[in-house]
């Protein structure tokens, strides 16, 4: 390497971005050379996507400047990306499901002219047969793998001329062998003297295919690492960080007996892609049970089977009344699991979409889950509307009336008027995923506080979480999920932050060689 | 150099608005209908003044004319009633002209072929019942090709329109027709006419205790409550233990049966037979009221009587002005047009290049 | 003509009751590619039914004996076309830069474009002495074929190939110049891609509303012509009460039949306008004669509920059908 090398092909120089009061990025600076393959490590929501959407012209920066080949540049939509020869593989790929391969690739490139499917074709093909994609241009979208979208979107930005590719997590929804491939293609392309991001959070691919880390969390760029001169363990301590201790009130589970097991749950998915892979445990009442792992592992559909409203594969899932032997759950209706006596309450993780309805008022939300009560045609709006101001009250949710549409109540308030109608069912089985997501800190201890009561009623909690240090301090016990399988069970009191986050990212959390 | 290139105009979708501003918007849309009527009159030559003038002396100048307007108002009403809880579900029902059809078609077999066989009222109670049973029927088909494969139910709906239209015109040349080559069934026997009420057939009676009924059921019952969390969200009302398919089909065969009522008002009570046109494009109208009503009951009275007045005003003006009476339906759509537009600024802000900047979290 | 087989009369009678649903069908193929589900075809047609015919008849009014036949159909095409295009862009303007409710905007515009037609029509015949009459010399023009008459004869062929009005040639070249546009152009492309997805064509920086715009104007004005065909040909030009008789609806119903394929709208064209005056040529007994008419309407329906049930991908409507878009709203 000689001293005339210092141009880097991207360079971003104290890079800001917020979001109202969040600050997504606070002052990064981090460079990114020709022929090499970047790995961009954090947790969820440690700013990854932002960073590289800055780049890829999605958003554009509050503060600082990027650098495309030692110039400023100012990049403002994906078209001034592709002008600067960037490219972004995002992770909802975006095509059209009826055209061909080679239709998308073509898409908004050129106006007007006859469309010479031929020649795209050819070109398409050379592209790839240069980096061994084994792609068919005339196939449609919709016959196609997830992995061959991903591919299609790849060849997209290379045929747009891009020397700089950012991959946004392309591993989370293949297989290991597609997974290699795509490993191989990437390996071919930094060859070539592309450069290449990859956003992830699995360390073993980090690994396998970076040989830089830089590693972010919360915001902060913490540092940059050469990976042959570093290790699993050094790269989980630089993503995690420091446990911080939060003080939140954890009682000793009073009692504690089985009240949901779950036994060799397996579902798939409508693509037929696995989400869950024979996941057993027990929930026990009295106790909270937290679920860790990295976003899209499984969660959602194991709260949703659960809750009879996802379609379940293969296993069982079994309840377990004070004084009365099990019951199972699997193959009923959310309205069948209510009748047959089983209080359970579910805090979706979709706010508006799933568990509340956004243009009613908190009256009309609390009869979500009673207007079936009483007899008669007539829908009872007197027991809601008094729940609705017991929660109002006890939870102290800021709205100018219990009619006013809960889509125009913070996110905050949304979440406190669905989490107390939950709780006001009087459960024995109270499921949350991400209840604390976009909260503030007051608020999110509300949301801890309520979930230690119904733990004290003895009520069986499972709280799906994305912050360790919450759950190591609010849960009794952690089950760590990692693509759709269990990757083990841990004792939150002993358990440390570096064991949870390896084994989020690798079935039993063990160092692979 | 960090200069941002915004648009000049930029939208974003407005929380809440104050009610007085909402109504404001609403004001002014209707009265730049006015005025774009108005415009249309001048062109033709004639006063605006004095031919809008004509139009509200010939619908409510007189007890006669008055009662042609309620007249044309009570279909109108009806089926915007009946448009209501699909739309409040996002199940576009389109077929209402149909359904009115079939309902009419029930109704007038009983009233052609058992008039002699029943007592009067028994024969109007059967003809009603009837007219609801088809008209519920044949808004169920779609709705039943909906629930269990996702047909598309706009189409569906439009095309069962005109199947039923056709069926009518064969029983009008075919097995019902009245004198030979005539082409016309006969008019119904006198048992099995409406009965009038203030010398408007009392079909204005059922339609207003159907507003009122549907106020009810739409806002106070469990069923009305299952069809607006529907129209949220899908999956907040499986969350919340409905069962989707059911529900569609069976607010489909309410909103088919309150249709085919219409019908029966209209075969029995205004025409006193049924041909081809008994719905004459009132499905369709209907359902702009219904929309433009923001599905409430009873602003649907005011629209519907709005638009009657127009028909029915736009008939004098033809006779005194000798402007052809389908400029109704031209001032109709232009009214239609303006108030349907309005509501994209009451739902959305538009932002100035250079004015103020919100940011507001994710 | 003499010596002319049943089957030939049904076919040649089909293809000109055929040919304005025609226009109306690859105008709303246009319109519905894009997005834009425009339920006022109906209202549309009328426009351009009304337009066209004013402007044939005011144009022999005004040249004072001398029309020009060519003339006199350019500016029918012209004026109906304006008519319809006029209409889609009231229709686009709530919809796309509004973004009101499809459905509803199009059934207005139905009222709206119907109450129009019916009104240029009616203020015609009122304005020139209570009817609108052409030269029989014009109606030729409109209504025969525009080959010479030596071809004209040709057994089977002659009738068939150049026996038909100057508007059966222009509705096929219209449905040809619409499949080459939509599939092998990029403009095509790029159309087809805001109406299957606008959010992927907007990151491709395709501009959706002009798009949308430019396809549901013209489209509309396309279907218009059908209007014009309409009165001109079949109703021989004369405005009458019965104005288009729900060729518009039947237009709808026919971009369903032919799956949005504007070249399955040629041979769905001539279908449906044989189904139409098919109880006046075949007898058959048991079938009562106006049942025939509403076949269309079912074929479609079972059309409709056949394409769900197979679930076929190139076969559904475009996906973002009926659906405004909102760029920030992802």
């Amino acid at each position: 390497m000689t001293a005339l090398e210092t141009v880097h092909a991207i360079e971003f120089r104290h890079i800001t971005k917020r979001f109202g009061k969040v600050v997504a990025n606070d002052g990064i600076d981090l460079t990114l050379d020709r022929g090499e393959i970047l790995a961009l490590l954090g947790e969820n929501g440690s700013g990854k996507t932002t960073l590289m959407n800055m780049l890829s012209g999605i958003y554009f920066p509050d503060e600082g400047e990027i650098l495309v080949g030692g110039k400023p540049a100012a990049i403002r939509s994906p078209k001034d990306a592709y002008a600067n020869g960037i490219g972004m593989i995002h992770q909802h790929y975006k095509l059209v499901d009826v055209f061909t391969a080679a239709e998308n690739i073509a898409l908004g490139l050129h106006d007007g002219g006859r469309l010479d499917r031929r020649e795209i074709a050819a070109r398409v093909q050379a592209i790839s047969d240069k980096y061994g994609f084994g792609i068919d241009p005339n196939k449609k979208v919709y016959d196609m793998s997830v992995s061959e979208k991903q591919t299609v979107e790849i060849v997209k930005v290379l045929y747009r001329g891009a020397d700089v590719l950012i991959l946004d997590e392309p591993t989370a929804v293949l297989t290991p062998q597609e997974t290699e491939r795509l490993f191989a293609i990437l390996r071919t392309m930094k060859a070539d003297g592309k450069a290449i991001v990859i956003i992830t959070h699995k360390l073993h691919e980090v690994m396998a295919i970076s040989d830089r880390v830089a590693v972010l969390r919360k915001g902060q760029y913490i540092g940059a690492v050469n990976t042959a001169e570093t290790d699993p363990q050094a790269l989980t301590d630089m993503m995690v960080g420091h446990a911080v201790t939060l003080n939140i009130d954890r009682p000793d589970p009073v009692d504690p007996k089985p009240r949901l097991t779950v036994e060799g749950l397996t579902v798939l998915d409508a693509e037929g892609v696995k989400k869950l892979d024979g996941v057993g445990f027990t929930a026990l009442g009295g106790e909270i049970l937290g679920i860790a792992g990295i976003a899209g592992s499984g969660q959602r559909e194991l709260l949703e089977s659960i809750a009879g409203l996802y379609p379940i594969a293969a296993g069982s899932i079994r309840y377990t009344p004070d004084g009365a032997g099990p019951q199972e759950l699997v193959g009923k209706t959310p309205m069948q699991i209510k009748q047959a006596g089983v209080a359970m309450a579910f805090v979706p993780e979709d706010r508006l979409g799933m568990g509340l309805v956004g243009g009613m008022g908190m009256t009309g939300n609390m009869m979500l889950r009673s207007w079936r009560r009483g007899k008669g045609v007539f829908v009872d709006r007197k027991d809601p509307n008094a729940l609705a101001l017991k929660v109002k009250e006890s939870l102290e949710v800021v709205t100018p009336s219990v009619d006013f549409p809960v889509r125009r109540l913070s996110g905050g308030n949304v979440q406190k008027v669905l989490v107390g109608r939950e709780i006001a069912s009087s459960p024995t089985v109270l499921m949350s995923a991400y209840a604390v997501r976009g909260l503030d800190i007051n608020t999110s201890y509300t949301i801890y506080n309520l979930m230690t009561e119904q733990k004290k009623k003895g009520v069986a909690v499972i709280f799906v979480g994305e912050d360790l240090d919450v759950l190591l301090e609010l849960c009794d016990r952690i089950l760590v999920l990692c693509g759709g399988k269990v990757s083990g069970v841990v004792d939150a009191r002993t358990a440390t932050k570096e064991q949870v986050g390896l084994m989020m990212t690798r079935v039993g959390g063990k160092e692979g060689a | 150099m960090h200069e941002v290139k915004t648009p000049l105009i930029r939208l974003a979708k407005r929380d809440a608005m104050p009610a007085w501003q909402v109504w404001c918007i609403r004001g002014s849309s209707f009265i730049a209908a006015i005025l774009l009527g108005a415009l249309i009159f001048l062109v033709l030559g004639n006063n605006p003044i004095s031919a809008y003038g004509t139009i509200l002396s010939g619908s409510l100048g007189k007890s006669t004319a008055i009662r042609q307007t309620v007249k044309i108002a009570i279909p109108l009403l009806g089926t915007a009633l009946a448009i209501a809880p699909c739309f409040k579900m996002r199940f576009w029902n389109i077929g209402a002209e149909g359904q009115i059809t079939a309902g009419a078609v029930a109704a007038s077999y009983f009233a052609l072929f058992w008039a002699d066989r029943l007592p009067g009222p028994a024969l109007i109670l059967v003809m009603a019942a009837a007219g609801a049973v088809a008209g519920g029927i044949w808004a169920l088909v779609p709705a039943f090709f909906k629930a269990k494969w996702g047909t598309n139910e706009t189409l569906f709906t439009l095309m069962m329109n005109y199947i039923i239209i056709g069926v009518v015109r064969w029983l009008q040349g075919g097995p019902w027709e009245g004198r030979p080559g005539s082409q016309i069934i006969p008019q119904f026997d006198s048992k099995a006419v409406l009965p009038k009420v203030l010398g408007v057939h009392c079909g204005w009676i059922i339609v207003l205790v159907l507003t009122v009924v549907m106020f009810i059921y739409m806002k106070y019952t469990k069923q009305g409550y299952e069809i607006a969390v529907i129209g949220e969200s899908e999956n907040t009302a499986r969350y919340a233990g409905m069962n989707v398919g059911a529900i569609i089909m069976r607010t489909m065969f309410l909103s088919g049966a309150i249709s085919g009522l219409v019908g029966f008002i209209v075969a029995s009570g205004a025409n006193n037979t049924l041909y081809d046109g008994v719905a004459a494009g009132v499905g369709f109208t209907a359902i702009t009221v219904a929309w433009l009503a923001q599905l409430n009951p009873f602003a649907m009275i005011g629209i519907s009587a709005l638009l009657a007045v127009l028909e029915k005003g736009a008939d004098t003006l033809q006779t005194r002005m000798n402007v052809p009476a389908s400029i109704s339906d031209i001032i109709t759509g232009i009214f239609l047009f303006c108030m349907l537009g309005c509501e994209f600024f009451i739902n959305y802000r538009l932002i100035l290049r250079g004015g103020h900047k919100e940011v507001t979290g994710a | 003509m003499i010596n002319q087989s049943p089957v030939l009369l049904l076919i040649m009678a089909a293809v000109l009751n055929g040919t304005p649903l025609l226009f109306g069908t690859v105008g709303e193929i246009l319109s519905e590619k894009s997005g834009n589900l425009n339920l006022g075809v109906e209202g549309m047609m009328y426009m351009g039914g009304a337009m066209g015919l004013g402007a044939a008849f005011y144009y022999e009014q005004l040249s004072g004996g001398s029309a020009s036949g060519i003339v006199a159909v350019l500016l029918a095409i012209l004026f109906s076309f304006l008519g319809g295009a006029f209409g889609a862009l009231i229709y686009s303007f709530i919809t796309i830069t509004l973004r009101a409710n499809q459905n509803v905007t199009g059934l207005a515009l139905a009222i709206f474009g119907t109450g129009a037609g019916q009104f240029i029509g009616e203020y015609m015949r009122v304005t020139s002495g209570g009817y609108v009459a052409i030269s029989n010399e014009l109606k030729a023009v409109f209504a025969n074929s525009p080959f010479p008459a030596a071809l004209q004869k040709l057994p089977v062929v002659g009738p068939l190939l150049f026996g038909q009005n100057i508007f059966v040639y222009l509705g096929l070249a219209v449905a040809v110049v619409m499949a080459v546009f939509l599939n092998r152009s990029r403009a095509g492309l790029y159309l087809r891609a805001v109406g299957e997805s606008p959010a992927t064509a907007d990151a491709a920086g395709i501009n959706v509303t002009r798009n949308k715009y430019l396809a549901t104007v013209i489209g509309g004005g396309i279907s218009a012509i059908g209007g014009m065909v309409y009165i001109t040909t079949i109703a021989g030009c004369v405005w009458n009460h019965e104005g288009l008789a729900g060729e518009g609806w039947l237009a709808v119903a026919l971009v369903i039949f032919c799956l949005w394929r504007p070249l399955n709208a040629i041979w769905g064209s001539i279908l449906f306008g044989g189904l139409m005056i098919l109880y006046l040529r075949l007898q058959v007994p048991f079938i009562p004669d106006q049942l025939y008419k509403i076949l269309p309407y079912v074929v479609t329906v079972i059309v409709l509920i056949f394409t769900s049930l197979r679930n076929s991908k190139d076969k559904q409507p475009p996906a973002s059908l009926g659906l405004a878009y909102f760029r920030e709203e992802r």
